[in-house]
């Protein structure tokens, strides 16, 4: 059976051979960085079923393994990794053309029919997919099956696949890891009360009476909460427990089907204010190489205010009504 | 007293806030902001690195986007982007609004289906869309200037984190809708599925009509600059070249 947990090893495998490359030149810090985090993905399922069990320690190695990471990140400076002469790719692409695309597009492709179809494939009375995060386990097999059809279609020797991934994965750097450090946040900052204490101050400075107010309280509140998150999905709960049931739904009467709906895509405007939402807004800042880590919220917030105002101005039309 | 504990951890956001605003490594500032906020909750060190630890490999998934990069870095290598630039360039009548809205559109819909993994920054952005949003922009017939450039790939990638949120948002079966529902049955109220995604339906499509406005707008001011600049030869460029430029000048013009 194909799983998740087979996924996290060959990302493991794959930063494991990207040290490798790096150790060998002499790039240190890379080096060191993607071989602690190496470790940390292949031991994360042992780490969360010892901490299951009680025992601490892995998951405190675990956490020491996060403050190496963190001391390294500065140190990733980017280096300039030796791409293929261009006129050497420009003559490679008017001969291969839409050839190209083919793995490139066999990574959505493959995913989509893993997500549609995963369920039904049995071999041996056993699926072949674990139901659970099928369409993740799907991606990474699309990867595998990309990478095969790619090294057969640019007639590339297979290591190539690791040392042009590993090029693409240094030039990501530190960005590779924010999501993960940043959910990581998330989850201490549930686990500190930092979620209460925020609903607490909210409600501390509204009219609790006044229904505009609550909304528009409940509105900023998911859209800043967001911004300190970097996620709306952490926001949500918070925000509904210090204001949309007490207030909205109990004192106001407001209808909870709409205000969940309305609350949730709010809280999503603020995603598109936020480097915390690393994997959105700082990711394809490395991967686009643009100068300026904020240049991606910069093309997009004009999109999200306009929307916050259209989702305030909906919430409040809508809610009360039904 | 007590209610100054009950605030305490929020030292953490002030950290995040702080060391963004300073530019800090965010690396370095999420983890100490994690720290500060447990050691304010009055936690342990043994307790705070178990926490973080275990937070840490939980999101492990997030890492997943990772295993696209050795099938695109091989493609790159044999002009995966440059065979994109060329072919959208070859297409006379999709232009640099068409592709992106388009592109839009396919992304809400496709997440609103729930494959949200099918295309994304690593996967589609930056093999694809990316060079062809650039190859798009220069039909304009002027290359466009390192500053253009990074302007129309920020806004390509603005344009995927776009129709990947208000579009998940519909999807019914897991994500944001499920856990709409689950939050609220655990508050004793009892809601259908459908009955959330309904609601996030207006702003999907105010989201659609907002971004693709946005879009013509940003694609019009890229187009103007180079009109501007064909049709201006510009004084200052005039009295700084001189003899054969100012020739070919005088030749485009006359």
């Amino acid at each position: 059976m194909l799983t998740i947990e087979q996924a996290y090893w060959l990302i493991a495998l794959f930063l494991a051979g990207a040290a490798i490359l790096n150790l060998r030149g002499r790039r240190w810090s890379h080096a060191a960085f993607w071989g602690v985090l190496a470790v940390l993905i292949a031991g994360g399922k042992f780490v969360l079923s010892q901490a299951a069990a009680h025992n601490p320690m892995p998951a405190q190695m675990a956490g020491i393994g996060v403050l190496a990471l963190a001391a390294l990140s500065p140190r990733m400076r980017r280096g300039n990794l030796s791409e293929r002469d261009s006129t050497e790719r420009e003559a490679d692409a008017l001969r291969l053309r839409h050839k190209l695309f083919g793995p490139a597009l066999l990574i959505p492709l493959v995913t989509l029919l893993v997500a549609l179809f995963g369920a039904y494939i049995i071999v041996d009375g056993v699926r072949l997919f674990d139901p659970t995060r099928m369409t993740l386990t799907g991606l990474a097999l699309a990867c595998v099956v990309a990478l095969v059809a790619a090294l057969w279609v640019t007639r590339a020797r297979p290591l190539a696949g690791l040392s042009e991934g590993r090029r693409l994965l240094d030039t990501l750097g530190w960005a590779a890891l924010l999501p993960l450090t940043l959910a990581a946040l998330g989850g201490v900052f549930a686990a500190t009360g930092v979620g209460t204490a925020v609903a607490d101050l909210v409600r501390l400075l509204i009219p609790v009476d006044n229904a505009l107010a609550c909304v528009v309280a409940f509105g900023l509140g998911m859209v800043l909460f967001t911004v300190i998150m970097g996620n709306a999905f952490a926001a949500f709960p918070v925000l509904m427990a210090g204001i949309g049931i007490p207030l909205l739904i109990h004192q106001h009467g407001a209808d909870p089907a709409i205000l969940g709906a309305l609350g949730m895509v709010t809280g999503y405007c603020g995603t598109l204010f936020t480097p915390m939402a690393a994997n959105f807004n700082i990711v394809p800042v490395a991967l686009l190489e643009l100068p300026n880590q904020n240049d991606v919220i910069r093309a997009q917030w004009k999109t999200g205010a306009l929307l916050l105002v259209v989702n305030l101005i909906l919430m409040d039309l809508l809610i009360f009504r039904f | 007293m007590t209610t100054l504990l009950h605030y305490l951890p929020l030292l953490g956001v002030l950290v995040v806030v702080a060391g963004f605003a300073l530019r800090f490594n965010p690396v370095p500032v999420v983890v100490v902001a994690g720290i500060v906020s447990g050691l304010a909750a009055g936690k342990s060190i043994g307790a705070i690195l178990a926490l973080l630890g275990t937070s840490f490999v939980s999101e492990r998934a997030l890492l997943l986007f990772v295993l696209t990069l050795p099938a695109i870095g091989v493609l790159e290598r044999a002009g995966l982007r440059e065979h994109a630039r060329n072919w959208i360039a070859s297409l006379r009548s999709l232009t640099l609004p068409r592709l992106l809205i388009a592109y839009l559109g396919l992304r809400q819909i496709l997440s609103m289906l729930g494959l949200t993994s099918v295309a994304g920054q690593a996967q589609t952005v930056r093999p694809l869309l990316a060079p062809m949003a650039e190859a798009a922009a220069e039909k304009r017939g002027v290359p466009l200037s390192t500053g253009e450039r990074n302007e129309v790939r920020a806004f390509s990638a603005a344009t995927d984190n776009i129709g990947l949120f208000f579009g998940e948002d519909v999807f019914i079966a897991l994500g944001a809708v499920l856990l709409i529902q689950g939050f609220y049955a655990q508050h004793g109220i009892e809601l259908q599925p459908l009955q959330i995604a309904l609601w996030a339906l207006p702003t999907a499509i105010a989201a659609f009509i907002i971004h693709a406005i946005r879009t013509v707008l940003f694609a019009r001011r890229i187009k103007n600059v180079a009109a501007g600049a064909a049709v201006l030869p510009g004084p200052v460029r005039r009295r700084s070249t001189t003899g054969p430029r100012d020739n070919l000048d005088t030749d485009q013009h006359g």
